[in-house]
């Protein structure tokens, strides 16, 4: 099976158009079709932002709901947030550090507690992963790869060559950070803690 | 493994190249979402043609038009509302025609994902009589622009390519096609008679345009582009266009339907392929064959369908059964096709949550200079006065009570001189940004002091078209390609409008901006302040690094001002003691604009020492 319907979701700045590239193109690098879908222009402005992307893919590139197979959340909010597109047999790998939105920081509305989402998310998902990415990320040398920590620890569930993951992350990301990048990347492989 | 020539690509840039190996002379364009990435990318490409961001998009399609008619093949490129500027030049051009291919790139945006409407422009291509292509796939984007300059020079008519932005901004494993060189040779062409629209030229240019009309329709209906799937004794027959027609297929595969099937994306609407369609359902007598029109956003095909099934045994169906508002999906089409064919499926309802999820809008980066301006605005006008607003970043001012109206570019100064001449007695301060005024609020300005409106006209001049993803402009002294151009002065264009106040400030220092507004709420006429910082987004990537700032926990009074100043670098700490107040805190987020600081009543924010 090759068919695989990842949904992507964080918020603008964290990186998840380079998250959901590495995926994409190591698939077609595999020979697989795929569609994917992204978010750019207003929403990029620090909101919330999603991208589907579809392995093995003969139709459109937008999810169905409750289709998914697997969920990436860069944060724990925003992971919740897309849990209606996850199939009930689906897998959800998610940073565990929150990002407070303007309404929180204004005191207009309350950040519910970590726990309680991951919680909320395990009662919906056959597998949960939850990970300190960005922990992981200053451990492999540098803060800002905890989007590839995530994809790290994603790779256990992917139809995908680790090898492939790899090359396209190394074609990716800044020539400088590529061993940073595939430091991060196996460490969260790892820490998934997925035989 | 790879295949050679297959990439994985963005829709937009797929565009791009294929515009590029269709040997295209001359592309314009003004950034719009979700069009913006086809310009960039080509630019990236050093193409051998000319490429423009132009100032508007009605000066862009007149820039490709004159390519046009001088032997090049020429491309614009807008967003769906870009098109309503566009129009003037769009609909004569219509009859006037073309002589060298010419592609009008229309992206439009049901959702509004990023845009003040969701129009939809295959009513644009109806009205003036204009072919349009509706890709269903970033492949197929691609693949229509070779077909659609060709067809633009057998026709001798403009074509709008209309993808949308599930098209723009999705990604797929993209096979380019080949490279042509169409040998146009480049020299402008007297026909009086085509290209001077006098009225007896207009007349017989329209009768033209009519007779085109069905032949343009034959060719386009025969093409590759539709796909009809006759399936002998269904009971049912879909009619998809566009993107809707792989919603349509995925939500058919899941439901195992037995439906013919009519993929449409070529207008005006290939009616002969609906013939076909409809007689292959009516065959049945009894019950009566149905029907379904699946198309985003306006009952286009399904108009054209019921024009002409009239007098058949056929129950047809669109609208009634899927919505005319927003995007589609497959869950939606799903539900339609479910109902049409009186299949029992209980639709989906998602599952409550047990968390309460906190909304996450966009907001206005840390160190954003829109902030400060506004900060100060509203300090010198007061909450009471009247803050017209225009198209940008700066229209997240709503968050701070400084964006109240909005409708489309350039509209801030005029409707502010609308509300000043209807009588308004309240003090009235409108917001535009640089790029926006250069589009289309510099008649406004004139307009205004011309007509003696009281108004205070606010230029945000953050050096760059920043929404969009911070493309240059008229004002910044560089072109699409990074090369040194002339640099419009905002300044020397107020004073050519005949603004006798025209402040400039920079919104980082609190006290002089605010002095500058205040001025400016005085000054009887049409006042303008430009308030000037680049974008902080461009400052960082050029290199920029300001120190940042702390709250000293010692003096800071628990007082929130900064915290309503709604910076997100920004937070307010409770206390854990009983009757002690709680304390701001900085976060890493933090630029350096320092404009909390001065907003600080206690001196309690001070940069980080090194």
């Amino acid at each position: 099976m090759t068919e695989f319907d990842l949904v992507m979701v964080g918020v603008g700045g964290q990186g998840a158009i380079l998250a959901s590239d590495i995926v994409g193109m190591a698939a077609v690098n595999e020979g697989l079709p795929v569609q994917a879908s992204e978010t750019h222009g207003m929403a990029q402005r620090g909101g919330s932002v999603i991208n589907h992307v579809r392995l093995d893919c003969k139709y459109g590139s937008l999810i169905p709901a409750g289709r998914a197979d697997a969920i990436l959340g860069l944060e724990p909010a925003e992971g919740l947030r897309a849990i209606d597109f996850l199939s009930p047999d689906g897998v959800v790998v998610v940073n565990t550090n929150p990002i407070l939105p303007i309404t929180v920081l204004s005191g207009a509305s309350v950040y519910p507690e970590v726990d309680a989402v991951l919680d909320e998310l395990k009662g919906r998902c056959k597998h949960l992963v939850p990970l300190d990415a960005d922990r992981i990320a200053i451990e492999a040398g540098h803060p800002l790869t905890a989007n590839v920590v995530l994809i790290g620890a994603l790779s256990n569930f992917l139809p995908l060559d680790v090898g492939s993951l790899e090359e396209s992350i190394s074609n990716l990301v800044p020539p400088k950070t590529v061993e940073v990048n595939l430091k991060a990347f196996r460490m969260g492989r790892e820490a998934a803690g997925v035989d | 493994m790879l295949k050679r020539n297959i990439r994985y690509q963005l829709g937009n840039h797929a565009i791009a190249q294929a515009l590029y190996n269709s040997g295209v002379d001359l592309v314009s364009g003004y950034p719009g979402t979700p069009s913006s990435e086809i310009i960039e990318a080509l630019a990236r490409l050093k193409p051998d043609c000319h490429v423009e961001w132009s100032v508007n998009e009605k000066v862009a399609l007149e820039v490709a038009i004159g390519a046009s008619w001088s032997g090049g093949r020429s491309a614009a490129t807008m967003k769906h509302v870009g098109l309503n500027v566009a129009s003037d030049p769009f609909m004569t051009l219509a009859y006037a025609g073309v002589m060298s291919g010419l592609v009008i790139i229309s992206a439009d945006d049901p959702g509004c994902h990023s845009s003040q409407n969701e129009q939809d422009n295959r009513r644009y291509a109806q009205f003036a009589r204009i072919p349009c292509l509706d890709p269903a796939t970033p492949q197929e984007a691609c693949d229509m622009v070779s077909y659609a300059f060709n067809f633009s020079e057998k026709f001798e008519m403009p074509v709008i390519l209309r993808p949308t932005t599930r098209v723009c901004h999705g990604k797929s494993d993209i096979t380019m096609p080949g490279t042509e060189n169409p040998g146009k040779k480049i020299g402008f062409e007297k026909r009086p008679q085509q290209w001077v629209m006098l009225p007896p030229h207009a007349r017989v240019r329209h009768n033209v345009l009519m007779e085109k009309q069905s032949i343009m329709a034959e060719a386009l209906g025969s093409s590759k582009w539709n796909q009809l799937d006759i399936v002998k004794s269904a009971k049912l027959g879909i009619i998809a266009s566009g993107v809707a027609s792989v919603y349509a297929r995925e939500a058919m595969d899941r439901l195992g339907i037995k439906a013919s099937f009519l993929k449409i994306s070529t207008y005006p609407v290939p009616l002969n392929l609906i013939e076909q369609l409809l007689d292959s359902v009516e065959q049945l007598p009894d019950p009566v064959g149905q029907v379904l029109v699946i198309e985003e956003l306006e009952p286009v095909v399904e108009e054209a369908v019921r024009s002409i099934s009239g007098t058949r045994n056929l129950d047809v169906h669109g609208k009634d059964m899927v919505p005319i508002s927003g995007e589609l999906n497959v869950s939606i089409v799903e539900a339609a096709i479910s109902k049409v064919a009186g299949l029992d499926n209980t639709p989906r309802v998602p599952e409550e949550l047990s968390v309460e999820l906190p909304n996450r809008p966009p907001v206005m980066c840390p160190g954003c200079p829109h902030r400060a301006t506004y900060y100060a605005m509203k300090k010198a006008f007061g909450k009471s006065a009247i803050f017209p607003g225009d198209i940008g970043c700066y229209t997240l001012g709503v968050q701070m009570g400084t964006m109240d109206t909005c409708l489309c570019m350039g509209a801030s100064i005029t409707t502010a001189s609308g509300i000043y001449h209807a009588g308004e007695t309240e003090p009235i301060c409108c917001s535009i940004g640089d790029s926006t005024f250069l589009h289309t609020g510099i008649p406004g300005l004139l307009n205004a002091v011309y007509n003696g409106a009281d108004i205070t006209v606010t230029i945000l001049d953050n050096r760059t078209t920043a929404m969009t993803g911070h493309q240059p402009h008229a004002g910044t002294g560089l072109n699409v390609l990074g090369d040194a151009t002339f640099m419009a002065s905002l300044e020397d264009i107020s004073k050519s409008c005949g603004v006798e106040f025209v402040g400039a400030t920079d919104p980082f220092d609190v006290k002089e901006t605010f002095d500058v507004f205040k001025q400016a709420r005085e000054h009887k006429g049409t006042a303008v302040v430009i308030s000037r910082q680049e974008c902080i987004i461009t400052a960082r990537r050029r290199g920029i690094r300001l120190t940042p700032f702390t709250v000293d926990p010692d003096e800071c009074q628990g007082c929130k001002a900064c915290i309503r100043f709604g910076c997100p670098a920004s937070s307010f700490i409770e206390s854990t003691e009983e009757g002690e107040k709680g304390k701001a805190r900085i976060s890493e987020l933090c630029v350096g604009c320092g404009v909390c600081a001065q907003v600080c009543p206690f001196d309690a924010i001070k940069e980080v020492s090194k």
